[in-house]
């Protein structure tokens, strides 16, 4: 039987309820290919494009640009090019009869983050899907586990993922100790053990990225696999004026075009976006977190650990995924690793290459775990 | 962000991690504890909307039930704030102010400036505003532009639990008079609060919602008017842009004129009576400011010229709604 992909405006973030068309990127009768990106929309927080979930030929685009969409309503269908006309008007129309938005947006709402006390500190996190493999998101300097909203579904169809807050970070506990590689890497490996996972594949970003390298130096046994995106601790540059920006900027203003650094397209930095930063920035507790973080890992504006040589000596598999433009960490960091490393570049993408490449690095690391 | 609470609960929060955090901050005011008549000590309302409860037990000393006498009471806290004590007192309903009113506009007020700098004054004065309540014309006045007029006070007005818990800390610690107006028909609105303790700066507007077609400016329970008059007007394709300035003094002018240069029309939303108001006020600051930029007549939606009423029917009438909103927003939007 030929496959008819039903493509519906996915739940990016708790209180995501809808999302307004900005475009469509693919026209009506283009061919697609399984995780290419069909439309553009925009959320009170974020911007996003979402990917068709299998090939084929797009049938029918069924929202109009500016028109606002529920969670869980249908955009677009995608089907064969042999799938009569009039079987993909009955999937719409059957569809469309049986679509409540009140019961789309619960059944989309998922999982909610919990919390985990690990050694006098409280970890938020949020878990996804069901599998024997585990997968845990790290993110970067300033983030939380929302960095992964674009991704965390995607990758949990057949394994078990979790995303969790950094200590100092989102809604964990805002004492980070020492503020060292080591204490978060250990952070994480005290998270393992309090979820009751003996080993993982790990995502780290930026910061996260050196962060789950240091764990995998550490303790290797606890780490299946690595995948490293736009990844601190592969090099000592680093924007040192992002950070800096980052930890001092006191209003929208400042933040703004700091924040707008992280993007390849600073279009993609919303208002509330930068609104929800400063809503973590003032927190008590982070200034002083963050500064300390700056200090013990990019003092005097340069990553004071470069883990090359560790990473060297991993036995796991290796995936290291970056944007070609990005402006906190250089690409070049990419370059002259050792040739059991997978690298890819992503062309004309910034350092939240998670978010602004969703599609393609949704697909790398499925492919990579498979 | 994990959780949601009440408007009221957010203040109490506030209090209580200011009070636990530092030894000098005091809760003072009617009704705070004992009161009722009951004999001896005891844990009574908790003010008269109930926000204090139970601070009277879990900081003994530091939780001051005060005669029915404003004068004494806010000259009192105005003192112990000169004094060294950081006072939060609770002063029912804003409309009481008349009887206090030299000892916030010519004593607290002034006293940075009269001693060169050297004396401060980090008192906060929380006071409940709006009408709605069925309590008449002398308990549901919105008088905030009184003491925005008066330089040396700070004015705040929350609209929603976040901004009152965060604004509320900034409040108890800035070093000037803070006049910290609740409106009564927000204390049951919940909302998403951080556990931490955290602050809102003064002077940031909040832009509540994006739009390119209208401006609209709104304070206390009218930024929840104004949403939902932006929700219906979004489904005739009208994009408005909300913001609520959160303190009016002082007055995050910028984000207001920036939202009116992109939109050119303005609408400014006030409950309190229209004369000398922060409707006129705003509305000034835009004629005069981003004259070029304006499409159309700015637009003010505020009570009449009267006092509240107390019957039913003409308060409803009285305060601004969202219909008076979507009906402006059209005006602006259709004029040529």
């Amino acid at each position: 039987m030929a496959a008819i992909h039903k493509i519906t405006l996915p739940k990016w973030g708790l209180s995501m309820a809808s999302a307004r068309v900005n475009g469509w990127l693919k026209d009506v009768g283009a061919l697609v290919k399984e995780g290419e990106e069909l439309l553009e929309v925009e959320t009170e927080k974020i911007t996003g494009v979402v990917a068709t979930p299998g090939g084929g030929v797009l049938r029918r685009q069924l929202a109009q640009v500016g028109e606002v969409v529920s969670v869980g309503g249908l955009l677009a269908v995608v089907a064969d090019a042999d799938v009569p006309e009039t079987e993909i008007d009955a999937v719409v129309a059957d569809f469309r009869a049986n679509f409540s938005e009140t019961s789309a947006a619960e059944a989309k709402a998922g999982a909610e983050p919990e919390k985990v006390v690990v050694g006098g500190r409280t970890l938020r996190y949020l878990r996804r899907g069901q599998g024997s493999d585990v997968v845990i998101l790290v993110h970067g300097f300033g983030g939380d586990l929302n960095n992964w909203l674009f991704n965390h579904e995607a990758l949990a169809a057949a394994r078990t993922v979790y995303a969790l807050d950094l200590p100092g970070h989102g809604e964990s506990s805002k004492d980070v100790g020492t503020g060292t590689l080591r204490e978060l890497a250990q952070a994480v490996a005290a998270f393992l053990d309090a979820v009751g996972v003996s080993s993982a594949h790990l995502v780290g970003h930026s910061l996260g990225g050196a962060v789950a390298l240091a764990l995998a130096a550490a303790e290797p046994q606890r780490v299946r696999s690595l995948a490293l995106l736009a990844s601190a601790g592969l090099g000592a540059e680093i924007d040192a004026g992002y950070i800096e920006g980052f930890v001092t900027a006191a209003n929208r203003n400042a933040l703004k075009p700091h924040a707008a650094k992280l993007f390849a397209d600073a279009r993609l930095v919303t208002r509330r976006m930068i609104d929800d930063l400063l809503k973590y920035k003032r927190l008590e507790g982070v200034e002083a977190s963050l500064r300390l973080l700056s200090e013990r890992l990019f003092g005097g504006g340069r990553q004071t650990t470069v883990l090359r040589e560790e990473l060297a000596g991993l036995h796991q598999p290796v995936l290291v995924v970056w944007g070609s433009e990005d402006q906190i960490i250089p690409v070049r960091h990419a370059s002259g690793l050792p040739p059991s490393v997978r690298v890819e570049v992503i062309p004309g993408k910034g350092h939240m290459v998670m978010m602004e490449a969703a599609g393609e690095v949704n697909r790398l690391l499925n492919a990579f775990w498979s | 962000m994990a959780r949601k609470i009440t408007f009221r609960q957010a203040i109490h929060e506030a209090l209580v991690q200011e009070m636990t955090r530092d030894p000098t901050v005091i809760v003072m005011g009617e009704d705070n504890a004992g009161g009722m008549g009951a004999p001896g000590e005891q844990d009574a309302w908790g003010g008269v909307l109930g926000v204090t409860k139970g601070l009277y037990h879990q900081f003994p000393g530091r939780v001051l039930d005060t005669p029915i006498s404003e004068a004494a009471f806010i000259g009192a806290a105005i003192g112990a704030a000169a004094c060294g004590l950081r006072p939060v007192a609770e002063l029912m309903f804003i409309d009481f102010m008349g009887v206090c009113l030299d000892q916030i506009l010519n004593q607290a007020a002034k006293f940075k400036y009269m001693f060169g700098g050297k004396a401060k004054t980090p008192v906060v004065i929380r006071t409940m505003i709006g009408a709605g309540l069925r309590a008449a014309a002398q308990h549901s006045q919105c008088l905030y532009s009184l003491f925005t007029h008066v330089p040396g006070l700070k004015v705040v007005i929350p609209s929603t639990p976040y901004d009152a818990k965060g604004l509320l800390i900034e409040s108890i610690r800035d070093n000037d008079p803070v006049i910290f107006c609740e409106h009564k028909l927000l204390y049951g609105l919940e909302g998403d609060v951080p556990e931490e303790s955290y602050i809102v700066p003064f002077g940031e507007a909040s832009v509540v919602r994006e739009g390119d077609d209208v401006t609209v400016v709104a304070l206390a329970r009218m930024v929840h008017f104004a949403q939902q008059a932006a929700d219906a007007l979004q489904r005739k394709g009208i994009h408005c842009e909300v913001i609520d300035p959160r303190t009016t003094s002082p007055l995050d002018e910028d984000t207001i004129l920036e939202s009116v240069e992109k939109t050119g029309r303005l609408v400014v939303v006030d409950e309190s009576n229209p004369r000398c108001s922060m409707a006129s006020d705003i509305a000034g600051l835009v004629a005069q400011r981003a004259f070029k930029a304006l499409k159309a007549p700015i637009e003010q939606v505020t009570a009449p010229h009267t006092p509240a009423p107390f019957s039913d029917v003409l308060e409803d009438l009285y305060v601004p709604s969202p219909a008076k909103i979507e009906a402006a927003v059209t005006r602006v939007r259709e004029y040529r």
